[in-house]
């Protein structure tokens, strides 16, 4: 990158669960946000920068990140909101740092998913209200749609995307922050009810709550911080249409040029052999295999072939999804990816515990906003 | 407005009325379920018992309400519930004269702000006055920063944990 490297020094996490009675979303990120920055060794006082992820609509309340500053130690500070998943809004704190200008910044996400009680209904609001939502079909069929031109592109097939899901579900077991662990067979997911054909309901991430709160600082500030850094050595993002009808369904190019844009920055020309590890959005099994693929991870048509061999699995080349991903961890609106960062960093620091990948040193992570926007976002991880 | 705009033709009530311009209608289903949390529910929890429940930071030593399990200031746990009283005195009010619909109202609302009895300065919670006065001369005349006022609860067979537990704050006094 340009000017001085920024770290993640501190993470925080709640743990994701289907449903959290006991503790308001304020409280949930308020216990995330204390195990932060006693993982990094800071006072909220010391932090000059905020980034709060929200989207109005799943929270039920307009401006969303004004309730944010209390339970982040934030009041009267400047808190700067990011309508983007969490690896977008880690941009843009990245940006914030990156200026020289402030030293210290924190990023939170947060989900009560079980709050919401008609989340299909919440997802229609993002479609075209003239042309596309009088037509009213739930909305997860431009994922089906999105599936069945992936298949059909690239020759993978709907056992190898279930097996994905089976192989998510499985290595959540080994993560106790996942809400969605289980021994699965690809004959299962199979067997689960018709959603949006191809897409069944095995191959859908279930709703989680939860919070994440990560801590960044720019590279002179290590010294004065106990958190053990990982840096963030290059970050992209990248926005299409949102017209559905005009996309090139079976690809998703925001993938590949976020990661083009990321690449570049980390100075990664190979990406299949210099990555040690990725979490990939699976927000529905098929992304993960075409994400895989957008990332360069995977050469085109050959995601699910990969997978069938092992190589992404836990103890092959490339490991992905080894924290369960959001099939097996839970889809926890925009604090998905930032778990996703966080169990790249977990991993890169080698304190993933049962889960830990031996001599990890460059993970990604990547996110993509959902069903109906094609965007997303790439960062590269490293541990120098 | 029926001014044309650069050739264009103004839309009319008759055009929507008549279905002579596409008119699309959505319904917003977006029902909530939200979890109060530890604090909210306890102090909901006292409201129905007729109580006003505060919490103390022993760091920056104030007393909070509506209460909290964090202090935004000091960023640590509080856990010491304060009993308060339902009086206190008015930190600030309006009176508003306006419905959801932009309708004028006869008779004002006004909602205040209360530093209750017990908490600490400028410490206060946003409710309704009652009692008040019926004019804006009488309101004004009756009522200023400092003005002492008590809860008026609803008979305990009707509440049911929730803000509006507390009808309204009347004056007292003066």
């Amino acid at each position: 990158m340009g000017g001085e490297r920024i770290a993640i020094v501190g993470a925080g996490c709640t743990g994701l669960r289907l449903r959290t009675p006991e503790a308001s979303f304020r409280e949930l990120v308020f216990q995330a946000a204390q195990k932060a920055y006693a993982d990094a060794g800071v006072r909220p006082q010391e932090v000059s920068a905020f980034v709060s992820v929200a989207e109005n609509y799943n929270e039920g309340a307009a401006i969303a990140d004004e309730y944010v500053p209390d339970q982040l130690g934030a009041v009267l500070k400047p808190v700067h909101a990011v309508a983007g998943d969490g690896i977008t809004g880690l941009a843009s704190l990245v940006m914030q740092l990156e200026t020289g200008q402030l030293d210290i910044g924190v990023i939170e996400g947060h989900s009560k998913a079980s709050n919401v009680l008609h989340p299909a209904h919440i997802l229609a609001l993002a479609l075209d209200p003239i042309y596309t939502r009088p037509l009213r079909f739930h909305p997860h069929y431009v994922a089906g749609m999105e599936m069945r031109a992936f298949l059909a592109a690239t020759g993978n097939t709907q056992e190898q995307a279930a097996l994905a899901a089976a192989q998510n579900r499985k290595n959540a077991l080994a993560n106790p922050l996942a809400a969605y662990g289980a021994s699965l067979t690809v004959e299962q997911v199979l067997a689960s009810p018709p959603e949006a054909e191809p897409l069944k309901l095995g191959d859908i991430a279930p709703p989680a709550d939860g919070a994440v709160v990560l801590v960044l600082a720019r590279e002179s500030m290590l010294g004065t911080l106990k958190g053990k850094p990982v840096f963030i050595n290059g970050i992209g993002w990248s926005q299409d249409t949102p017209n559905i009808e005009d996309r090139e369904l079976h690809r998703a190019a925001y993938a590949e040029q976020a990661a083009q844009m990321a690449y570049r920055m980390a100075g990664i020309s190979d990406a299949a052999s210099q990555i040690d590890l990725a979490e990939v959005d699976d927000t529905f099994s098929y992304k993960e295999l075409q994400h895989l693929e957008a990332l360069g991870l995977a050469p085109p048509g050959q995601a699910g072939n990969l997978l069938e061999a092992g190589v992404f699995s836990p103890q092959g080349r490339l490991p992905v999804n080894v924290s369960g991903g959001h099939l097996g961890c839970g889809y926890a609106h925009e604090m998905s990816s930032l778990r996703s960062v966080l169990e790249v960093v977990l991993q890169l620091r080698g304190e993933a515990g049962a889960r830990q990948l031996p001599g990890a040193r460059v993970g990604l992570a990547q996110s993509w906003r959902g069903i109906p926007t094609a965007s997303g976002a790439v960062v590269v991880l490293g541990r120098e | 407005m029926e001014q044309k705009i650069r050739g264009g033709t103004s839309l009319t009530d008759h055009a929507l009325t008549a279905g002579e311009a596409l008119l699309t209608h959505w319904q917003v289903k977006s029902d909530y379920r939200w979890d109060a949390g530890a604090a909210l529910s306890r102090f909901l929890e006292g409201l129905k018992h007729g109580q006003i429940l505060g919490i103390h930071c022993p760091q920056c030593r104030r007393t909070l309400v509506p209460p909290r399990v964090f202090c935004e200031r000091c960023f640590r746990p509080l856990e010491q519930w304060v009993p308060l009283y339902d009086t206190g005195k008015l930190i600030t009010y309006s009176v508003s004269y306006v419905n959801w619909d932009a309708t004028r109202r006869r008779t004002p609302e006004i909602p205040a702000v209360i530093e209750l009895d017990g908490a600490s300065p400028g410490i206060g919670i946003l409710h309704l006055l009652g009692e008040a006065g019926g004019s804006l001369s009488e309101i004004t005349a009756r009522l200023g920063a400092g003005t002492p006022v008590q809860a008026v609860w609803k008979p305990a067979a009707e509440r049911e944990g929730a803000i509006t537990d507390i009808r309204y704050f009347r004056p007292v006094g003066g």
